[in-house]
């Protein structure tokens, strides 16, 4: 947007200057500087402070062994060599990239089938919507909240499914069972979430040209043709996007196991974010911790980069 | 409320009028409305998936414990209130609201002036090196938290700004003025250059420019970019936790989460003080549904 606001309000200084005297002529420019300066200045102070700032003493503390209270001293790569020993740090970063991989598959599916039944159908849609996003709106405290009554072996599904005789979820503990707390946890997580991209790719898929669907079905293309052929290469930017938010939110991914089980039991729904979280705060390693933080970071910027690739060489097929 | 009501009437009749409305009317919607139907059932497993586990929350936060055992998820056998009065009491709900009100008002109206202003100067104004501030921006909305929470932390323990609710406000307003930044621009950009140019020829400074001129038409931007900053903040955990340890400084999110650990498995209680603290945003979303989803959509595809 800006690439075509300038231009334009260059023009007019241009012709203000060439009427105004000299003496204006040189002064006006500098005046403006200052104007948009100080109009863009708070943001600008306040994120260096809060982000900017800590982001680069970050980089420098991740070589420390820095408690968080007092000097910190340079160790070079020691927190380097403990991180690639620490088997927490393997364990916590297998669970995000398995986040990850779940959340770039069901609830784009999820999303994508909802987005385009939605968009075929003309009574209750407003309806649909509304109770679609609804469990987006409300507090993860409280979505897990929810989960942890209805996932309850004895006050839960379970119960309600004995009463009527059939027993398949009898001593099934979701949360507390090592081998099915993280997809427990995923599992909520993305019954808040998908609704969220529902709305996203229905804005998307609004935004079609009707002709193109006319076209399809004058060829004789049945629903998933339109699908595959019309709707899904008209929403590409949009989940594009979509895709890349959830590549790095996998990376930050915190409410839901903090919530629900706490990372465990024994670890097995623990993620990078509570680990830093536990090493920074609970076991005062502000340094290991920052160094923690500065491997997710890198890891982050790599998926931005290989995206990026990806999407460059798409281009240009 | 009328736009939910009305379509929740609009779906109890939606399938018998369906076949008599197909034959009518020549939709232009994909795939036509021959196909409708399979759409039409997807969406109601779909949204009953969504809603009933909150329906579930409703129901439970009505029944005593010993009904909560005998009937996990039915309907309740009387309108019961004493858990909202217990969860009121013992819970910390009503300290926890007026903490949360004190974060989303200051944080919002926060964002209004500085992430309104930077945006507007991003629009309108000359600013020096403005890629390579956007490109700031875009930046740091893709950074992980975990890049400055540590040193954050204890910057924010020098400040005396730890456990203080004016600390996580300034952290709140510094993390979502980039995207509120980017989102108002885009808003702004929509007002016609004429109506700023004008004033400014008609002798008025660049306050009253902004002020008198801009920020009455952005209205419905910074209302949109308001609301989604609002749900962000009231719902927060991650920095919440992390910079709030004293019990009457809790926003609702981490004391509900408290009283829920406290109060395990009883469902009645918890269910209760969910549902007073998710009932404000649903009535909210249901009265400005509009803008909170262009203002979600819009930063999903512009961000």
């Amino acid at each position: 947007m800006s690439a075509t606001v300038v231009p334009e309000s260059a023009s007019v200084d241009a012709a203000r200057a060439v009427a105004s005297t000299t003496r204006g002529h040189r002064r006006r420019p500098r005046r403006r500087m200052w104007i948009g300066l100080a109009f863009i200045a708070p943001a600008l102070v306040l994120n260096l402070i809060v982000i900017g700032g800590p982001s680069i003493s970050n980089i420098y503390y991740a070589f420390t062994d820095w408690s968080g209270l007092g000097p910190a001293t340079f160790t070079g790569l020691d927190n380097a060599v403990r991180l690639f020993q620490d088997q927490s740090f393997w364990n916590a970063l297998t669970h995000n990239f398995i986040y990850m991989a779940f959340f770039l598959t069901v609830p784009i599916a999820m999303g994508l089938f909802g987005a385009f039944a939605l968009s075929r159908v003309r009574r209750g849609a407003a309806f649909f919507r509304v109770a679609f996003f609804i469990p987006y709106l409300i507090a993860s405290v409280v979505n897990a909240a929810i989960w942890k009554n209805i996932l309850d072996p004895q006050a839960g599904l379970a119960a309600a499914l004995d009463k009527i005789g059939i027993h398949w979820l009898d001593n099934v503990y979701f949360l507390g069972d090592p081998k099915l707390a993280l997809g427990s946890v995923m599992f909520v997580d993305n019954w808040h979430f998908w609704g969220f991209l529902v709305v996203l790719f229905l804005a998307a898929t609004t935004g079609i040209d009707g002709a193109r669907y006319e076209a399809a079905r004058i060829d004789g293309a049945n629903a998933w043709q339109e699908f595959w052929h019309v709707t899904l290469p008209g929403i590409r930017p949009t989940l594009i996007f979509a895709l890349t938010i959830i590549s790095l939110w996998s990376l930050l991914a915190f409410d839901y196991s903090y919530a629900l089980t706490g990372g465990g039991p024994a670890g097995s729904s623990d993620l990078i974010s509570l680990l830093v979280n536990r090493t920074a705060f609970g076991a005062n390693e502000a340094g290991y911790a920052a160094f923690m933080g500065l491997v997710t970071s890198v890891l982050g910027a790599v998926i931005l980069i290989i995206i990026g690739l990806l999407r460059r060489k798409d281009d240009e097929s | 409320m009328t736009t939910a009501s009305s379509s929740i009437a609009g779906t109890t009749d939606g399938e018998r009028t369906h076949r008599k409305r197909e034959k009518k009317v020549d939709d232009m919607r994909p795939g036509g409305l021959k196909r409708t139907p399979i759409s039409f059932i997807v969406l109601v497993v779909l949204s009953l998936f969504a809603i009933l586990p909150v329906l579930v929350l409703a129901l439970n936060s009505f029944k005593s414990d010993s009904e909560l055992a005998t009937n996990p998820l039915g309907l309740p056998t009387s309108w019961d209130l004493s858990n909202f009065e217990q969860a009121w009491t013992m819970g910390g709900i009503g300290q926890g609201l007026a903490n949360s009100a004190i974060l989303v008002a200051g944080t919002v109206i926060g964002i209004w002036i500085v992430a309104g202003s930077a945006a507007y100067a991003l629009a309108r104004l000359y600013v020096p090196f403005k890629r390579t501030i956007s490109f700031y921006l875009l930046i740091v909305i893709s950074l992980p938290a975990q890049m400055f929470l540590v040193p954050l932390f204890f910057l924010w323990t020098k400040l005396g700004l730890y456990d203080n609710l004016l600390g996580l406000i300034l952290i709140y307003i510094a993390l979502n003025t980039p995207f509120a930044t980017l989102l108002m621009r885009t808003f702004l950009a929509g007002i016609p250059m004429e109506l700023d140019e004008a004033a400014r020829l008609d002798g008025a400074n660049e306050w009253q420019v902004a002020t008198k001129v801009m920020l009455p038409l952005a209205r419905p931007g910074f209302m949109t970019t308001g609301l989604v900053v609002g749900l962000a903040v009231y719902g927060e955990l991650f920095f919440a936790t992390i910079f709030l340890s004293s019990p009457n400084l809790l926003p609702l999110s981490t004391a509900f989460l408290a009283f829920q650990q406290g109060f395990t498995r009883l469902y009645g209680v918890t269910d209760a003080a969910g549902l007073i603290m998710i009932l404000p945003v649903i009535v909210l979303f249901l009265l400005m549904q509009r803008n909170f989803v262009t203002g979600l959509a819009a930063s999903g595809v512009k961000g």
